[in-house]
């Protein structure tokens, strides 16, 4: 199982990606899959900005991903995550897992989002309907609870 | 080559450092090629020497215990030595996802 690690500017297609994965096989009894999309939160926001560490972000991704397949019998493994500008309502992350039995696939799926959130070098900050740039996204302490208690 | 090169060699060395989001802001550039003091052998030991070169970087490691480091792509603590990385970064903590 070779997880699929992409990181990219443009919008991506759950169904396509779905395809994708089991196009030709007959073993995955189990999808998960899980998009974050960006809130307008309540109307005042006009764009999330996504900065990243080219070359990093691969990496780190592909880290917690070999992570997730060393702990789960996965037979698929899907991240994607975008960067730039992204507006209200738009995709921003999908993270697919698939396996024989659901349970592996629902628990690879939320480690690999609690793990991404803290460990994925991207920033996001914001960009507000009236013109201005608004401040960087802070860091939760409950994203690093979440990804402490895999550990 | 002689000792006496060798070890003017290990005194200074040239590093890559990328910084990301309000660090980048902060020092006012996203990357940069610096000569690294022999003296700073931890990223700890980096950062106090960074913090030393003006205002902006002041500013960047006012509160050291947020700034996040990685070297050669992967995440380190402040302990972490520096050996023979080629590539360190410095960012706030992430908010991806």
């Amino acid at each position: 199982m070779t997880p699929v690690i992409r990181i990219q500017s443009e919008d991506f297609d759950l169904n396509a990606e779905i395809a994708a994965l089991t196009a030709g096989r007959a073993d995955i009894g189990a999808i998960v899959t899980f998009a974050g999309l960006c809130r307008d939160e309540g109307g005042t926001l006009a764009a999330l900005e996504l900065e990243h560490y080219p070359g990093m972000a691969e990496a780190e991704i592909g880290r917690v991903a070999t992570e997730a397949a060393g702990r789960w019998p996965l037979s698929g493994l899907i991240a994607i995550h975008r960067y730039g500008m992204i507006r209200p309502g738009e995709q921003i992350v999908l993270v697919v897992a698939a396996s024989a039995h659901r349970r592996a696939a629902f628990e690879a799926a939320e480690f690999m989002m609690d793990y991404l959130k803290t460990r994925a070098p991207f920033w996001k900050r914001e960009h507000l309907v009236d013109g201005s740039i608004g401040g960087w996204v802070e860091a939760k302490g409950e994203d690093d609870k979440a990804a402490e208690r895999w550990s | 080559m002689t000792l006496t090169d060798t070890l003017a060699e290990t005194r200074t060395r040239t590093l890559k450092l990328v910084y990301f989001a309000w660090v980048r802001e902060r020092i006012g550039l996203a990357e940069e090629t610096v000569e690294l003091p022999a003296e700073a052998r931890t990223i700890a030991d980096l950062v106090r020497w960074l913090k030393t070169r003006g205002e902006g970087y002041e500013a960047a490691f006012e509160n050291e215990a947020i700034v996040r480091a990685a070297i050669d792509h992967t995440h380190v603590k402040p302990g972490a030595a520096i050996a023979d990385a080629k590539e360190i970064a410095f960012f706030p903590p992430m908010t991806g996802g």
